[in-house]
């Protein structure tokens, strides 16, 4: 960044200005901001059009056009101010253990899907498009549980079985798509939908089943015991909070992802299969082994995530406890750019979505639109021709950006 | 000049080989039926009751020994797998109606098993016409598949397109008043989110498959917001349109069995056997169809020769996502009569499943949608009659079948070969 600054400080005066705006205003992060800035700015649209007060008071605008206006106004500041203070920090709270409550939920609500969003990112990758962490998230739960409510074992030593066989049970499902994949050559999108439907009936039978999941004296309601005291994942941060030791496995998985993916051999191979699989093959690379490593290895990060929800409960498992991880973590994934750091932030952004959305609907806003905002700035940063054509970029590699380009390279020359 | 049709092993004996997969497969599902369902089976009576009470013919019940009828059947299914597996032998191909008679007879043994001892039997008529009704949306969603893919364009996005229908056509349907208004106000508003698709993925060449899965989540998101933030306000003008009226056809209504199942339905279930046929013609018989096809199997060849290969694929996505968009009318007033949060509840997803397993044809991936409808109704008839498996693991068997057929087991399935590739004109 310092190099090209210094370069473009030789440049004469109009194309300099033009240049960095250019450069800034195609780059990713602006682009990113630009997003999310209209998803929230659309929400807010939504709110209001169908806000009954608004449209209330705009049937009579000609009578009181303050007031139609201020009400607008005031849904959207309902609305986007209890999603901050649901999320981020509470400024009705007359203490500061309530006022930073909403952050450390943030914190609780993103780490599943940072670490989910991890495994989906992975498969992205190698050039594969897994849409199956609903399966093996809901097969980590079932071993989990299993080992959480039917094994008796010591302090910790509990809670890290119970990890390793949440891991274990997911990495066998995201091996099956693997192998499928690899040997018989299915499209590992299809593979994934059906598996999620074998995996949602599936954790039904298991949660039902009184020899496996069911809880002790249940009935026909699938409902599991509550873990026990031993293997839950314990309070991180003191217990006036709900923010648990799931914090510090997302941190170590993202750790192991950037290590993974930017610094080993293995994630050289994968990324380069992901790149140009005919290349990769040509250099020697097994790519169908690859696929089968990448898929279970990614099914190993939506296992953590499934050990992150399944040994937080109050309660007993139900067959709601996948609160739709493993579709958020395709968004996140996408959202992040597959890689670490963005995978983090995106988690985070939704995550904190996931906080706000009880406040919100305290504050009579329905928290439904979050999910049209989270929609619409994934749809943007995935499409970046629509962004470029509401904000009337320039594209990368466009006549202007050419010009600026080659006008730096002259002056180089020279 | 005569007409040379083109078969395989035509040009070598290689590409005829038909796999030795799929009639092991039949022979071992036939297995299954004859020991588990007829040797060792259930040694109780099975009621077949083949005619509703409303009907005016009504045929007489037949009630057979499980073990007994299991075993025949299953020995019939034994018999045709190894004629199916004698055929392939000899490099020849399984002619379908075998293996639809195979089909037929694995699940009058499941259906039949199933029932064993219970008090009401087998209702054919109940079973087969929520069969047809329920299969209609996934039938609408899988020609909205074939006709995209095969111009070479994945759509994702047909769950979000069902969804679209069935809420525009709920709303707009209470709103006027008038179903009919409603059903093309939801083919409209399922086409402009296939044009979505079409424009981003034909002229802006972005990846196919994750716009799909975006404008899902834009669907689902906005549907749920509108759902719970409008229509639950003032349901009752916004979300009450009721359904279509049954329009019985004089005479052929009559007929036992098949009468009340086809010939006593809602207008989303007559279109229906008329876009399919229409649909095949137009693919295979027409040089419209011809067209389409090249551009999804060689866009460059079809550029060439002067297709012009964006505007194609842009018009074929597009009127699939209409196709979608009756399909999810066929949902609220088509079936349930009111519009329910996330009610398409992964139709979508199962049109795309159906696809592949009719291989991109019109006629079979009806017919497979009809064996997911099949499915949903078995959920809810077996959990009445209360077999000795726990239904969960009923309700898979549509999937795993999916899985074994895309995994190579019931023959090569093969995509249009440009399926899902962007084309850059150069």
């Amino acid at each position: 960044m310092s190099m090209k600054n210094k370069e473009t400080k030789s440049l004469p005066q109009e194309t300099k200005a033009q240049s960095v705006l250019n450069e800034i205003m195609s780059g990713d992060p602006v682009r990113i901001a630009l997003s999310i800035l209209l998803g929230f700015v659309i929400g807010a649209i939504f709110m209001v059009v169908f806000n009954e007060d608004v449209v209330k008071s705009w049937s009579n605008f000609g009578a009181d056009p303050n007031y139609a206006l201020s009400t607008v106004w005031w849904t959207i500041q309902d609305g986007y101010g209890a999603l901050f203070s649901g999320s981020i920090f509470n400024l009705n709270s007359d203490n500061f253990v309530d006022a930073i409550r909403p952050l450390t939920e943030t914190l609780r609500f993103a780490g599943p899907l940072i670490m989910a969003g991890l495994g989906v990112a992975l498969t992205f990758r190698v050039g594969l498009f897994n849409i199956g962490a609903t399966v093996q998230i809901m097969m980590g739960l079932a071993g989990a549980t299993f080992v959480s409510t039917r094994l008796h074992m010591p302090q910790i030593i509990h809670m890290l079985v119970a990890v390793a066989a949440a891991v274990a049970c997911a990495m066998v499902w995201g091996i099956i798509v693997g192998v499928l994949k690899a040997r018989t050559g299915a499209n590992e999108v299809i593979v994934t939908i059906m598996l999620n439907y074998v995996a949602t009936s599936l954790f039904t039978y298991l949660l039902r089943e009184p020899n496996l999941l069911l809880e002790a004296n249940g009935g026909g309601t699938p409902k599991s015991d509550r873990p026990d005291g031993t293997a839950m994942m314990g309070a991180l941060i003191g217990t006036e909070y709900k923010l648990n030791y799931g914090l510090i496995f997302a941190g170590l998985a993202v750790l192991f992802y950037w290590w993974l993916m930017e610094r080993s051999t293995f994630g050289f191979r994968f990324r380069m299969v992901g790149h140009n699989s005919s290349a990769a093959r040509a250099a020697g690379i097994k790519v169908e082994n690859t696929f089968i490593w990448a898929l279970a290895i990614s099914a190993g990060f939506a296992g953590l995530a499934a050990a992150a929800q399944g040994l937080s409960v109050d309660g007993g498992l139900t067959t709601s406890i996948e609160a739709g991880i493993g579709f958020d973590a395709i968004t996140v994934a996408l959202l992040g750019g597959s890689r670490a750091g963005g995978v983090v932030m995106a988690g985070l952004l939704f995550g904190a979505f996931k906080a706000g959305s009880s406040s919100m609907q305290v504050a009579g806003v329905s928290p439904e639109v979050l999910g049209v905002v989270k929609a619409l700035i994934v749809l943007f940063i995935a499409a970046p021709p629509i962004i470029r054509a509401i904000y009337r970029l320039p594209k990368p590699g466009s006549k202007v950006l050419e010009a600026a380009k080659s006008a730096k390279v002259a002056k180089v020359i020279k | 000049m005569s007409k040379i049709e083109v078969t395989p092993g035509m040009f070598s004996k290689a590409e005829a080989k038909p796999s030795l997969k799929a009639p092991l497969a039949m022979l071992a599902g036939a297995l299954v039926v004859l020991i588990f369902f007829g040797l060792l089976g259930k040694t109780g009576n099975i009621d077949f009751v083949w005619s509703d009470k409303r009907e005016t013919i009504q045929l007489p019940e037949f009630t057979v020994n499980s073990m007994l009828f299991c075993t025949i059947v299953g020995a019939l299914l034994i018999a045709i797998g190894a004629f199916s597996l004698w055929l392939s032998l000899r490099n020849k191909k399984t002619p379908f109606w075998l293996i639809a008679i195979y089909a037929l007879g694995s699940i009058m043994a499941l259906l039949g098993w199933l029932a064993t001892g219970a008090t009401q039997g087998v209702q054919m008529v109940f079973i087969l016409s929520n069969t047809l009704v329920l299969a209609i949306p996934l039938i609408f969603g899988g020609m909205a598949g074939i006709m995209s893919e095969r111009v070479g364009v994945v759509n994702i996005a047909i769950e979000g397109q069902l969804l679209t229908g069935a809420f525009v056509s709920a709303v707009v349907g209470t709103m006027t008043g008038n179903l009919y208004l409603g059903m093309v106000a939801a083919m409209i508003a399922a086409g402009l989110v296939s044009t979505v698709l079409a424009s981003l993925a034909i002229k802006y060449l972005v990846d196919q498959i994750i716009i799909g899965v975006l404008l899902n989540v834009l669907v689902i998101g906005v549907t749920n917001f509108l759902h719970s933030a409008w229509l639950n306000n003032d349901s009752s003008h916004l979300n009450f349109p009721g359904t279509f009226d049954r329009i019985a056809i004089p005479f052929l209504s009559e007929i036992p069995i098949i009468g009340q199942v086809i010939f006593n339905n809602r207008i989303t279930v007559y279109l229906m056997f008329l876009i399919v046929p229409v649909l095949w013609y137009v693919l295979f018989r027409t040089k419209l169809g011809l067209r389409a096809r090249a551009v999804g199997v060689n866009p460059l060849a079809a550029d060439t020769v002067g297709i012009n290969v964006a505007m194609t694929r842009f018009w074929w996505v597009t009127l699939g996502g209409m196709v979608a968009g009756l399909g999810g009318a066929a949902l609220t007033i088509g079936n349930v009569g009111s519009f329910g949060r996330e009610m398409s509840g992964g139709q979508g997803f199962i049109a795309l499943a159906v696809v592949i397993l009719g291989r991109w044809q019109p006629i079979y991936v009806t017919l497979s949608a009809l064996l997911f409808g099949f499915t949903i109704i078995l959920r809810v008839w077996a959990n009445q009659v209360s077999p000795g498996i726990p239904v969960d693991f009923i309700t898979m068997v549509p999937y795993l079948v999916t899985l074994v057929a895309v995994a190579g087991f019931a023959g090569k399935v093969k995509p249009p070969a440009a399926s899902g590739q962007p084309y850059i004109k150069g």
